[in-house]
């Protein structure tokens, strides 16, 4: 559904890219996390993902297409096919819940009967019946995410892109966002979920890809937020946390060895 | 459903701006009105002009029934003296002046008359033999004017010789710089109007900036998303041309057509009628001046 392709993003030429020759593929119908620290270019994947921005080089495909080779007046149709849900829920405050989920299908020309016959049911998917003519603010920040996630997927896209979805709400309401995007999983909707709450990754047991500074670091399915495994690049808490002596001493020296190459990578620039 | 929506999307805009759009209708209510009132003159000029103003320079006037000047003691022009002022313009000694000569008979003067002031009431009080014949003179030299009067003035059955241009251009010339004046303060205004439309567009779009960035997500189209800020613009300079042909079309029924046509009866003014002809052109100019500068302005302020 999404494949990466050596793919680097530069937005500065002095900066390191913020994504560096990632190659990634993540099928059809799957759930995956995009973990990593702020920077690490999880939100420029998302980015690329939705033609806002342009590889520097490599290729993106996106439900089989090369995004590259789409027209900027095709863009609109690629992003037909994919929602997005953000931290800070973008509603639009003077319109109820049932006009904010309409508005993404009045815009790309549904009529008003589909409208009448999806909203509700979209609605009851993510668990708010009968709160069809609340304002957003009489709404609490779980409902106003659930609002959000259905006005992602009422136009049935194929992919879900989430950026920080629980990033504002306490663990108890995450859990309940995370059961709303897991049954949209389980509709067959691909779920791109880019997050740094490490219970949600811990309890979904999905697969993770954990970026940093640009580049892939671990991919494995059915994972935690911290690896169990020794990775190259590996931070000292992750280390310390695996408790083993010799994963420790192999880690702490590929860590070394990835921080001494670091250094001479910014002495250079 | 479509259309439905971007007009809910372009009421919401017009009112929520409403302080903007109010100022964008009157400033190109105030500089279609330059506009119009340039065309308007140019308009007149061309009605002053009347039938005979751009194909001859010189008019020889023929004694009619109640002619009063020396020429015509012996009455009305008679067929002869008429024979002999056309034999007299085609003698080798004036014909070297003369490109081309017309008679006009009193038939003809009323049809042209009532042409120019098909506008005016005194139309209806003006019989044909009221109006002079004439011969109209086509110079090879306008400034040669002078021959032709002291050549013609003293013939027998000629009432007076007159140089229509040296009547007309003089008027002409203020009005032609009265027309540049108006077509300057236009240009000024216009300039504001179009600046003030990509505020106003810009102002739009950044207070609709989470509607358009959620639009822009689900896929809406381009023309979704610009088409309703650009019918903003489009709509108040619509009504701004609108008001700006009212108001022409004001000045020429009420101090035209009922103040000056009643202080200079002799006057060929142009109607009401045909200051709506103006109309259209300033609708479209209204329309050109918007939906360029809007178009614009979103291509730079948003991004689809």
């Amino acid at each position: 559904m999404i494949r990466f392709e050596n793919v680097t993003k530069v937005y500065d030429q002095k900066a390191r890219p913020a994504l560096d020759s990632v190659s990634l593929e993540i099928d059809r119908g799957e759930f995956a996390f995009l973990v990593g620290a702020s920077g690490s270019g999880k939100s420029t994947f998302l980015r690329l993902v939705l033609k806002e921005d342009r590889a520097t080089s490599g290729t993106v495909h996106v439900a089989g297409q090369n995004v590259a080779n789409i027209s900027s007046w095709r863009v609109p149709r690629l992003r037909r096919g994919i929602g997005v849900v953000f931290q800070d829920f973008r509603l639009l405050p003077q319109k109820n819940v049932f006009a904010n989920v309409a508005f993404a299908m009045q815009v790309i020309g549904k009529s008003r009967s589909v409208i009448r016959d999806t909203v509700p049911e979209v609605l009851k998917t993510v668990g708010l019946e009968g709160k069809e003519k609340r304002m957003p603010h009489e709404l609490s920040g779980g409902e106003q995410q659930r609002v959000a996630i259905a006005r992602a997927v009422v136009n049935r896209p194929g992919i879900l892109l989430a950026d920080e979805p629980t990033g504002n709400l306490d663990p108890t309401t995450s859990m309940g966002i995370m059961g709303v995007l897991d049954k949209i999983n389980q509709n067959g909707t691909t779920v791109v979920m880019a997050t740094h709450d490490d219970d949600i990754v811990n309890e979904m047991r999905k697969r993770v890809v954990e970026l940093k500074n640009g580049k892939v670091i671990r991919d494995e399915a059915r994972a935690l937020y911290t690896s169990m495994m020794p990775v190259v690049g590996q931070s000292r808490r992750l280390k310390d946390a695996s408790g083993r002596d010799e994963t420790a001493d192999s880690g702490g020296q590929a860590a070394r060895e990835q921080a001494a190459r670091e250094q001479a990578g910014e002495g250079r620039l | 459903m479509r259309l439905q929506f971007i007009l809910g999307e372009i009421g919401g805009g017009l009112r929520r701006n409403l302080s903007m759009v109010v100022s964008v209708i009157l400033v190109t209510f105030v500089s279609l009105t330059f506009v119009g009132a340039a065309g308007m003159l140019q308009l007149q000029i061309n009605q002053m002009k009347g039938y005979w103003y751009d194909k001859v320079q010189v008019a020889i006037f023929l004694c009619g029934e109640g002619s009063t000047a020396a020429g015509c003691a012996s009455g009305p022009v008679t067929a002869e003296q008429q024979d002999n002022l056309r034999t007299l313009l085609e003698s080798p000694a004036v014909a070297q002046y003369v490109n081309d000569f017309q008679f006009e008979s009193k038939d003809d003067a009323y049809k042209h008359f009532k042409e120019q002031f098909s506008n005016s009431p005194i139309v209806d009080s003006v019989t044909p033999d009221q109006l002079p014949a004439s011969f109209r003179i086509n110079m090879k030299d306008p400034e040669k004017y002078q021959i032709i009067s002291e050549t013609f003035s003293s013939q027998p059955g000629v009432e007076t010789v007159i140089d229509q241009r040296q009547v007309l251009e003089r008027l002409f010339s203020v009005m032609n710089g009265a027309s540049l004046v108006a077509v300057i303060i236009a240009g000024v205004m216009t300039v504001c109007a179009i600046l003030l439309i990509a505020t106003t567009i810009r102002l739009s779009a950044f207070s609709r900036r989470r509607e358009t960035g959620i639009m822009r997500l689900v896929g809406a189209s381009k023309t979704v998303i610009q088409l309703p800020f650009i019918l903003e613009g489009v709509i108040a300079a619509v009504i701004g041309a609108a008001l700006a042909s009212g108001t022409l079309w004001a000045v020429a029924h009420f101090f035209l057509g009922e103040y000056l046509s009643k202080q200079y009866p002799d006057t060929a003014f142009i109607s009401p009628a045909q200051t709506l002809l103006l109309a259209p052109a300033l609708v479209g100019l209204g329309v050109v001046l918007a939906g360029t500068s809007s178009l614009l302005t979103l291509r730079r302020y948003l991004r689809v």
